[in-house]
């Protein structure tokens, strides 16, 4: 538990590190993409329903949450490159 | 595979969405960073499917299926000029995700610990305050119903006593989690409330703000989930969102020059009697000719975009008008307010669709003090953002907010329906302007007829 806040604590710090000299232009995408990160808690809803001994309300709920985080990381993630795609630089735009 | 491979993929996992944020955070590397974070993701989903603890897989694969068709079809399909309402519905479902993942644990959970019990608590109340102020958030976006801000009598009280409740019940569950189902299912109940009574008092404009911090709720929900199942790769994912919707927060609100307090509780831009006096002085309207002349002897134009300009859809139009220009020699840039349009970035990314190169976007600090040399300024839908009172009215809602300066540029067109004020409900000076003229009627019908002209 101890080791659990440490691990938060750090990760936290290494966020505003790593986000705070994002270019405005970027933030879109920037949201969208960490948005699908956040989908992340797909892991435990694989857990909770795939887990020996489930009842039905178990699976239930197990299986709304996979759907649901698997629409945020798919959904996230390939918004996000649609939209990165779009962005081009002058030298490189062939248009 | 063993528990160390397992704990390995889940470090790899971790590192990927580092160096994939990391990335994201440059233009030239930033697809490149996405790819690399949904790699990380695959990591972490294929190690979990393969860990003892996963034993029944034919629900996995109904929802696994169920949820990537749902995301296919909606990242494909969905506008540009919809993104903010796709972000806030994406949000959303992160949330309840993270509230069901905690109320099957729960349900599942034999030997509950106080340390559990808190972690489940929080997982489901901060997803489900994600959920429905997401879906309000949606709701206002996408104007299935007003963007004005719902204010009602007494709503900071109500406000409180749920906060109370909430605390209370916390207390009560994570004293005895197994007897406490009661106090559980308050919970869910008040997490649902309190995020629709949050996002309610919000108005349209201040939508940046909203997504910003409702994708770092998202985060946040993802991390407690994680201590329930005592998993670090959710920890430090959970964390990261966290950290960066904070920031995105922040940012947006020095933007406004408002604090996170004032935008959240305060119902700005609500039908309020006391505004500042109005401004007097006469419009000056233009015809399309007359514009296309000005800008014709121009030798640099910025264009200011603001939400208007992704209603009328006029991303396309605004970049041949720009190409037009430059093509006739003139230096053309467009000029971002960071809350301009209803998300953080919003119009970077309309202007990338239409096949703006970036480096013809410029931020208000980088344009701002050129304005002078500037021919002509053009405002497309955009009003508060360009609003001098801001500068000079001390008595002016606006005041202190930091603005572009469109108006200190030799000759500015402002293209707009009709004289209503902004978002905010404050009259804009700028119209009134000596060197404003006024290009009344729909920003797409208006750029196209100047784009017409210039073909011609």
């Amino acid at each position: 538990m101890g080791l659990l806040l440490f691990v938060l604590v750090l990760s936290i710090f290494l966020g505003f590190e790593l986000i705070s000299k994002v270019p405005s232009q970027l933030h879109t995408p920037l949201m969208s993409g960490s948005n699908a990160i956040s989908g992340i808690t797909i892991v435990g809803a694989l857990i909770a329903s795939g887990i020996e001994g489930q009842d039905q309300l178990a699976v239930i709920l197990g299986t709304l949450a996979v759907a649901t985080a698997t629409v945020n990381v798919v959904g996230g993630y390939l918004v996000t490159d649609r939209m990165l795609g779009f962005f081009k630089s002058k030298d490189k735009d062939s248009k | 595979m063993s528990t160390a491979l397992i704990d390995l993929s889940y470090v790899i996992a971790s590192i990927l969405f580092i160096f994939g944020l990391k990335r994201l955070g440059k233009a030239e590397t930033a697809r490149q960073g996405n790819l690399i974070s949904a790699i990380g993701m695959f990591l972490a989903i294929v190690a979990t499917l393969l860990s003892k603890e996963v034993v029944n897989f034919q629900w996995i694969a109904v929802g696994i299926v169920a949820g990537t068709i749902v995301g296919i079809i909606a990242a494909r399909s969905v506008q540009m000029t919809s993104m903010p309402e796709m972000v806030a519905l994406l949000n959303g479902l992160g949330g309840i995700s993270s509230l069901l993942v905690g109320w099957a644990e729960y349900h599942a959970g034999h030997e509950i610990t106080a340390f559990t019990a808190v972690a489940i608590y929080l997982a489901v109340l901060i997803g489900g305050v994600t959920f429905t102020g997401s879906l309000l958030a949606y709701g206002k976006l996408s104007e299935k119903i007003s963007g004005a801000p719902m204010l009602f009598p007494g709503q900071q009280l109500v406000n409180g006593l749920i906060v109370i409740a909430i605390v209370v019940c916390g207390v009560l569950f994570a004293m005895d989690p197994l007897g406490g189902q009661n106090y559980f299912f308050a919970a869910v109940g008040a997490s649902f409330i309190f995020g629709i009574l949050a996002v309610a008092p919000i108005g349209g404009a201040d939508m940046p703000v909203v997504i910003s911090l409702l994708n770092s709720y998202s985060g946040l929900a993802a991390c407690a989930a994680g201590f329930i199942i005592l998993n670090n790769v959710l920890i430090v994912a959970g964390a990261l969102v966290g950290a960066s919707g904070i920031i995105l927060t922040q940012i947006m609100c020095k933007a406004m020059n408002r604090s996170l307090s004032n935008v959240l509780f305060s119902g700005f831009g609500a039908a309020g009697g006391s505004k500042s006096a109005s401004y007097q002085g006469e419009a000056k309207p233009i015809s399309a000719e007359d514009a296309f002349l000005i800008l014709e002897n121009a030798s640099s134009v910025v264009f200011v975009p603001g939400y208007g300009m992704a209603v009328a859809q006029a991303q396309h139009v605004v970049r041949e008008l720009g190409d037009l220009l430059a093509e006739n020699g003139c230096d053309v840039r467009y000029a971002i307010h960071p809350v301009a349009g209803r998300m953080p970035g919003h119009m970077n990314v309309l202007l990338a669709e239409a096949n703006v190169p970036y480096e013809q976007l410029v931020e208000p600090e980088d344009v701002n003090p050129t304005m002078e040399t500037v021919d002509v300024t053009v405002v497309i839908g955009a009003n508060d953002v360009v609003n001098p009172a801001a500068r000079e009215d001390k008595s002016s809602p606006l005041y202190g907010m930091p603005i572009i300066n469109v108006d200190k540029a030799k000759t500015c067109i402002v293209l707009k329906r009709s004289m209503k004020p902004g978002f905010a409900g404050v009259d804009n000076p700028l119209f009134f302007g000596e060197n404003t003229r006024m290009l009344f009627g729909d920003a797409k019908a208006s750029i196209s007829s100047l784009v017409a002209e210039f073909k011609g």
